[in-house]
């Protein structure tokens, strides 16, 4: 699954890296690290962690299963 | 911004009569957004000022900052970090965080979480024949004390002295002078006594013998911002404790009677049990444990939307209030687990977000979806349930339900 | 046909075309398509694949936590477009409303968002460039030959420029226990960005975390060896480093080129525009089927005396797009104005870097809250009397109270002392190595919460 976090809107309550440590850390006290493609296996703690958030800067992909691929150029 | 008729409904609303439903007593409070009292403090109600002010560095924690001290039955030697400012606030935080949460214990709440349905379970089994439960006295009230006992190294048979002390505790913490008899301040004042003494005996067993629970942990550590002393520890505990316990025992209450009014979204929580999640963040939001901060001063000057607050003012906090302000939420009165852009301020905000809150959602999101499982065809018994005294941490005394062949 | 005919009928079948498919193009085509237009949609870019995030280039990837191909960005919708990918945008006719490529294809468009952001500075000297094991960090392929090189194990990296993401860089480095020299020509790292003060600090910071930091030096040359493998690098004090990594992290170059000839004010600082996200074309007059947004965008902030403002952070390319898209579809009576406060992190050294405002706008710095030498701490900035800025180390959650300090034009320094007093509270020149900015006083403030909302209203100037 895709996740992107607006880190300029993080203000480091770590929500997230208590009820999904393995997709979220903490870089020192305060500084969020994330894995942007977290496995599948992840989902539900993913899920938990994103509602989570007091300041809601995580973005969950909404298209997941749905997903229409992206077509190269013919060049 | 100030009026003469707030403070009339701030009277209506620590009112007893009011506990069911203080909401549209809010939205009348929320007309004055920043509404001064008749005694010189501040009510403050609408969500753009909470959550400004609550990121309001010149706000303070310690009472020591109010120019007017209010009775109190901390009676504690340091105080909790919860009444403190930074830079101290900070460091008893850090080091209480070490092993509870990130950085340094990232997996602690998760790896609870088989315990925590064990134990949600086990209650569930015990009134499994009854046709008419207690939600609180069979599962919410339970479930949380046994949990934080379990955290921090509490002998399973001592678990019932402490559940009294909690009690009386938590009685004594809406103490009025005005209304309340002597009595339960200072039953208030001697729960929390014995209790301190109980978990300094168990921090001073502690000493020299490290174990997994949070108390062996904190009497042990050295990390890089030193070791807490014992009375520190004591009071972490009791914050812990405190703080923790009727927050839970509200949220998961308050979450089964706002599912017994809306039982299409407890069929859906049935079919969809992820629907828990955005649910209890809702719930946060609608009917929250934690209703006001009562007071918080003003350290110097503060300014708030067009208001200035002197220094030494003590400022209250209407969270649950600003949760339903229709200015930041759209339909603020409709219960919505499907909501977007939940920025409820049921754990506050700022450098004191609840420190529990993570662990309070897994022990919602798990009860809440087992009840949800388990109990068929579940009924009210009385709407509204009887509720607690406290306008501060609301939520029903009893919850009565009957489920079906009852 | 009435102009509100001529918007319906554009919002129905009319065609966008967004050259930049990364943060900036992905988000504005998906508000677009969230507001409501219906008709085509052309997503061109010049790398291949799906629009991926670039911050954790320099830090997740780097660590090798997660891999370089790793960072696709989460969709919000489905924007049914139609992706011309792996060839860049080489001409825009506004005669004839055309974008051309590279590979010669013309593509017709009735409004056209421009959003080709910037691409990493190179090493001055291509021969040098070459060398094996010179690298730059922009693209995913970048961080993915940089992740490799310093999974290795050099004996040593080099890295070029102590901005935010060289810092970064030589953090990372250090987390992998890679011996790192890091050459800033400025008198500390951070220092264009932060000024002297703070620049100060994250020279602490290096130093404590074991950088060998050399401040107010130039790298002059890159040596290789005969297998064309970098071996040593030439300051301009006569001193070398031997590594055989080196990173050049000396900012970005802005995508403009391909709008030579267009008639758009577009140039190095990027290409105007109004806080509508519309372009301004040579004259400094608005375009009215243009648009700009992100990192190539060069838009006036009111709140810093309308002065045009290039920023390459994140909130502002996702913001300038949703700002964009909207004002693409709506008439001009229900634009937004971009007002927003800029705002910027960064990772390093186990530390939370924050900013909100803009620090360079500034001539004063203080520290308002926590410690200094304990790297917890808040400094704000001053313009002639007013906030302008602030920076927090590992102290974020009180950052939002700044940024109403600088939309309301508060005074400075911030009057009020706070439970967290620091030891000095004197404010301090703010010292960057550049010319000053010259000007005076507030002149606006910003007011509403909602971007529909966001106004500017005239302020009276505040007298210390």
């Amino acid at each position: 699954m895709r996740v992107v976090v607006d880190l300029s809107r993080c203000e480091g309550y770590a929500q997230c890296a208590f009820l999904a440590p393995d997709a979220f850390r903490l870089h020192g006290e305060e500084a969020l690290m994330y894995d942007p493609e977290p496995d599948d296996a992840l989902r539900d703690r993913v899920l938990r962690a994103a509602a989570a958030c007091p300041v809601q800067a995580i973005l969950v992909d909404r298209l997941e299963g749905r997903r229409i691929p992206v077509e190269a150029a013919r060049s | 911004m100030t009026t003469t008729e707030a403070p009339d409904i701030l009277r209506r609303i620590l009112d007893y009569s009011s506990r069911p439903d203080p909401y549209p007593l809010y939205a009348e409070l929320r007309r004055t957004p920043v509404a001064r009292q008749e005694d010189g403090s501040y009510v403050i109600s609408t969500y753009r000022e909470l959550a400004d002010i609550l990121h309001n560095p010149h706000l303070s924690s310690d009472v020591r900052n109010l120019a007017h001290p209010m009775p109190s039955a901390e009676g504690a030697p340091v105080p909790a970090f919860i009444n403190m400012d930074p830079p101290e606030h900070d460091r008893l935080r850090r080091m209480a965080m070490r092993h509870f949460g990130p950085p340094h214990t990232p997996g602690l709440v998760t790896g609870l979480e088989p315990t925590l349905a064990d134990i949600v379970g086990g209650l569930i089994d015990d009134f499994a024949d009854k046709d008419r439960i207690d939600i609180v006295d069979d599962l919410a009230y339970p479930f949380p004390v046994t949990v934080i006992c379990h955290l921090l190294g509490v002998p399973r048979e001592d678990e019932p002295r402490f559940r009294v002390w909690v009690n009386d505790i938590i009685n004594s913490i809406g103490y009025d002078p005005k209304t309340d008899p002597k009595e339960k301040l200072d039953d208030g004042v001697r729960a929390r006594q014995n209790l301190r003494e109980y978990l300094g005996g168990l921090v001073e067993q502690r000493h020299g013998h490290p174990s997994d629970d949070l108390l062996s942990r904190l009497a042990n550590d050295d990390g890089p911002d030193g070791r807490m002393t014992d009375e520190e520890i004591i009071s972490t505990a009791n914050l812990l404790l405190i703080a923790g316990h009727e927050t839970t025992v509200n949220l998961i209450t308050n979450g089964m009677l706002t599912l017994l009014r809306h039982p299409h979204v407890l069929r859906r929580l049935r079919d969809e049990p992820d629907l828990v999640v955005p649910l209890v963040e809702e719930l946060l939001r609608y009917e929250p444990p934690v209703h006001i901060i009562p007071w918080r001063a003003a350290y110097s000057d503060v300014t708030v939307g067009d208001t200035v607050i002197p220094k030494g003012s003590q400022i209250m906090l209407m969270l649950a209030s600003g949760s339903r302000d229709p200015n930041r939420f759209h339909d603020p009165d409709r219960f919505d687990p499907g909501r977007r852009d939940n920025q409820h301020l049921g754990f506050g905000s700022g450098v004191h977000l609840c420190f529990g809150g993570p662990l309070a959602r897994r022990e919602a999101h798990i009860a809440l979806g087992q009840l949800a499982r388990r109990l068929d065809g579940p009924r009210l018994v009385a709407d509204p349930p009887p509720y607690r005294r406290s306008p501060v941490l609301r939520g029903p005394i009893h919850l009565q339900v009957e489920r079906n062949g009852g | 046909m009435t102009s509100a005919d001529n918007l319906r009928a554009f919002r129905r079948d009319g065609r966008i075309v967004i050259v930049g498919a990364s943060l900036a193009g992905l988000r504005a085509a998906e508000c677009l398509r969230e507001e409501g237009f219906t008709g085509s949609l052309t997503m061109i870019g010049d790398e291949l694949g799906e629009p991926y995030d670039r911050p954790p280039l320099s830090k997740q990837v780097l660590t090798g936590w997660v891999p370089a191909d790793g960072t696709t960005l989460p969709r919000r919708r489905d924007i049914d477009a139609e992706w011309l990918l792996g060839v860049p945008a080489s001409g825009l006719d506004l005669a004839t409303d055309h974008v051309r490529l590279a590979d010669g294809r013309e593509v017709p468009f009735d409004r056209v968002l421009i959003a080709t952001g910037v691409r990493a500075r190179p090493w001055f000297v291509e021969s040098e460039a070459e060398l094996d094991g010179v690298f730059v960090v922009r693209t995913r392929e970048h961080a993915e030959g940089l992740q490799r090189a310093l999974a290795a194990g050099p004996s040593r990296v080099l890295v070029i420029g102590a901005g935010f993401t060289g810092s970064e860089i030589a953090s990372v480095c250090r987390e992998r226990d890679i011996p790192v020299t890091v050459a800033e020509l400025g008198p500390y790292p951070l220092v264009g960005a932060l000024g002297a003060m703070i620049g100060e600090v994250a020279a602490d910071m290096q130093r404590a975390h074991g950088v060998d930091l050399r401040c107010g030096v130039k790298v002059t040359r890159l040596e290789g060896d005969a297998q064309g493998r970098l071996r040593r690098a030439h300051f301009d004090d006569g001193s070398t480093v031997d590594a055989d990594v080196a990173v050049v992290a000396l900012g970005g170059i802005r995508n403009t080129e391909w709008l030579r000839g267009s008639g758009l004010a577009a140039g190095v600082w990027g290409i105007a525009c109004d806080t509508g996200c519309r372009a301004m074309d040579l004259n400094g007059l608005i375009t009215d089927d243009v648009f700009v947004a992100g990192d190539v965008a060069r838009c006036p902030n009111p709140v810093y005396e309308y002065r045009l403002i290039s920023l390459e952070h994140w909130a502002n390319a996702v913001e300038q797009a949703e700002i964009a898209a909207h004002n693409m579809i709506h008439g001009q009576a229900d634009r937004w104005p971009h007002l927003s406060i800029p705002r910027f992190w960064s990772i390093q050294f186990g530390v939370n870097i924050k900013s909100v405002g803009v620090p360079t706008f500034a001539d004063e710095v203080v520290v308002t809250q926590g410690s200094v030498s304990d790297h917890r701490f808040v400094a704000a900035y001053g313009y002639q009397g007013r906030v302008t800025a602030a920076v927090t180390f590992n102290n974020a959650k009180w950052l939002d109270h700044y940024r109403q300090l600088i939309e309301t034009a508060a005074p400075f320094p911030p009057p009020c002392p706070t439970p967290d007093q620091p030891v000095d509270t004197k404010p301090v020149p703010v010292d960057f190595p550049g010319p000053l900015l010259l000007a005076q006083g507030a002149t606006v403030v910003v007011t509403g919460h909602d971007p529909g909302e966001r106004r500017v209203t005239a302020a009276h100037q505040h007298h210390r």
